[in-house]
């Protein structure tokens, strides 16, 4: 059963991490979350963004959504930002797509240009 | 039938509209009635709220606040699934004071989309909008669950955010525990 002193002791090791990673994050993700989005499967491509993260123990990347972005052909859409560095959007990122795209791009830096929508 | 393929995700849907409408706090309440064959969700915000004159055209899908695309389909595909499976639809909204949603489905109708990943549908309303609060109160036949993400922050303080990995794993893990406490049908999917 869940209970508070479980996550009284989470949120000691979250300050713990985060002591020791420092402010900021390393990069943002932003996944699409209009009605097209949702109805393309965005929502089961955010589940395994988190789960791929939470996979690899990375906990500096922020992952947030937007509403329709209207590249509705092209969902599901996810927006990669590696720190200062141009924010890349990609399309037709299914959860099948998902560790690849944070493989290379999220960790590793390198964009997955075959999957890049461009003229954004 | 509808552009979604489950109910958790036109709740999602309306959940993203109030998000949209600056909400600070979201209500979901679902209740499962097999005694009166009934299945009810209602979605409150405490966003902006829309006119009277917006409230008599929201459900028409030529009708959006989006500049990205001529349509708005989340709001007239609830309406038609649920009046398709023998319930009603309403949205009750007025400026500044928020918007409630209200979709009722006969339970056993041949037609109604099963609730879907209801714990997928809450982490990314949770996950994606940091600035939001939801109150979650599920209803069956054999019990209630209840899980309000301010007494979570509290815990937590101003440090650590809902979207911390593990803080994400508990939600996860607690929503799918409770769904499963109470016979949700919702505690088979996700």
């Amino acid at each position: 059963m869940k209970s508070l002193d479980e996550l009284r002791q989470i949120k000691e090791r979250a300050l713990q991490r985060k002591k020791l990673s420092g402010e900021g994050s390393r990069a943002r993700v932003v996944v699409a979350m209009g009605t097209c989005g949702i109805a393309a499967g965005a929502r089961d491509t955010m589940s395994a963004i988190l789960k791929e993260l939470e996979q690899r123990d990375i906990a500096d990347v922020v992952v947030t959504q937007t509403g329709c972005l209207g590249l509705c052909e092209y969902e599901p859409i996810v927006q990669v930002q590696v720190g200062e560095t141009e924010m890349v959007t990609y399309g037709n990122i299914d959860t099948g797509r998902v560790p690849t795209l944070i493989e290379d791009h999220v960790v590793g830096g390198a964009v997955v240009e075959a999957w890049q929508v461009k003229g954004n | 039938m509808t552009i979604f393929r489950d109910l958790s995700q036109h709740i999602l849907d309306i959940a993203e509209n109030s998000i949209t409408a600056g909400a600070a706090l979201l209500h979901l309440t679902i209740e499962e009635d097999s005694g009166t064959d009934g299945l009810s969700i209602v979605i409150r915000d405490d966003g902006r709220g829309m006119s009277t004159e917006m409230v008599a055209q929201v459900t028409d899908p030529w009708v959006t606040t989006r500049s990205t695309r001529k349509v708005g389909l989340g709001i007239p595909f609830l309406k038609q699934v649920a009046e398709m499976c023998g319930g009603e639809f309403g949205i009750v909204s007025a400026e500044g004071e928020g918007t409630t949603t209200r979709a009722t489905f006969q339970l056993s109708h041949i037609d109604r989309p099963p609730l879907g990943d209801l714990t997928g549908t809450l982490l990314c309303i949770v996950v994606g909008s940091p600035g939001l609060d939801v109150v979650y109160h599920h209803h069956t036949g054999e019990g209630d669950y209840d899980i309000d993400t301010r007494d979570i922050r509290e815990v937590l303080g101003d440090d650590v955010p809902l979207s911390d990995p593990e803080v994400l794993a508990f939600i996860r893990g607690a929503l799918t525990e409770g769904l499963m406490a109470i016979g949700s049908e919702a505690a088979q999917s996700g």
